[in-house]
């Protein structure tokens, strides 16, 4: 079979596809910087192993595929980081109340609870702190989940976790937004 | 019987999560409402759970309509890199 030689013209890749990938790896990372290196460090690989685009798919696609594996690594690497800063956690995780909230992390009523705030921007902005607060495992599978709307088989596939793994990320996740929310918000 | 039907405040706050996707399965559901009945943390917990859905899905709306892009100068920055 004659097989076309590829020429390669980074400067096109840039202008095709730059924009596109950055996109993809901003909806799944919770740092914009972080995705331009992404989509950096995607590019190199990309033009490294250009010998091996084989044209079965779209240059995009095989773009993407080599992201995809970039963001499933840097899943990897900030889930097994030794020494990352405690999570604040909300329940008992042992002895004779295991699984009891933990006293003083029990929810509280809320004084301002107002629908009229849904549309408010310094709402939004105290949501995006306390995400940011998340650590980073959390705060990636929760925007996946819940702000980009990605199906739970989705998540999983990319970051290649289980279900009841993405289900404990994301309500430890939920639980300390919501304290987060409690302190910084509706009882601020 | 009953007995498999308790579960913790951590178990049930979790399955209340997972019911703000839709994802709950039946006998989730039928747990956490029997852990409702003797548990008024957690009734407080769900409540407030579903206002917090609804702030984050109407967050949600707005971040997906953003479209995001690389500025000029960070492109021609990369085609640089990329060169050399």
């Amino acid at each position: 079979m004659l097989q076309e030689k590829i020429t390669l013209n980074t400067d096109k890749w840039i202008d095709n596809y730059a924009d596109y990938l950055y996109n993809y790896a901003v909806s799944r990372v919770n740092n914009s910087d972080l995705a331009k290196d992404l989509v950096q460090d995607t590019f190199f690989a990309g033009l490294k192993s250009a010998k091996n685009f084989q044209g079965k798919s779209t240059e995009r696609t095989w773009l993407v595929s080599i992201l995809k594996r970039k963001v499933i690594d840097y899943y990897r690497k900030i889930n097994s980081k030794k020494g990352q800063a405690e999570v604040r956690m909300n329940f008992y995780n042992d002895g004779e109340n295991e699984g009891d909230w933990i006293e003083e992390r029990v929810p509280q009523s809320w004084d301002n609870q107002s629908e009229r705030d849904i549309e408010n921007e310094e709402l939004k902005e105290q949501i995006e702190r306390c995400i940011d607060n998340l650590p980073e495992k959390y705060a990636m599978v929760f925007k996946m989940k819940t702000i980009q709307g990605f199906e739970t088989e989705e998540i999983c596939k990319e970051l290649e976790i289980t279900p009841s793994n993405l289900w404990v990320i994301v309500h430890r996740a939920r639980t300390q937004l919501r304290k987060c929310m409690e302190d910084n918000w509706f009882n601020n | 019987m009953f007995k498999n039907l308790r579960i913790t405040c951590d178990e049930a706050t979790t399955i209340c999560d997972k019911n703000q996707y839709g994802e709950a399965t039946l006998l989730e559901k039928v747990k956490l409402n029997i852990h409702f009945i003797r548990c008024r943390i957690c009734g407080v917990y769900s409540k407030q759970n579903v206002f917090l859905s609804k702030i984050y899905k109407n967050y949600s709306k707005e971040c997906k309509e953003k479209k995001h892009c690389l500025t000029k100068e960070e492109k021609e920055d990369l085609k640089h890199k990329l060169k050399t």
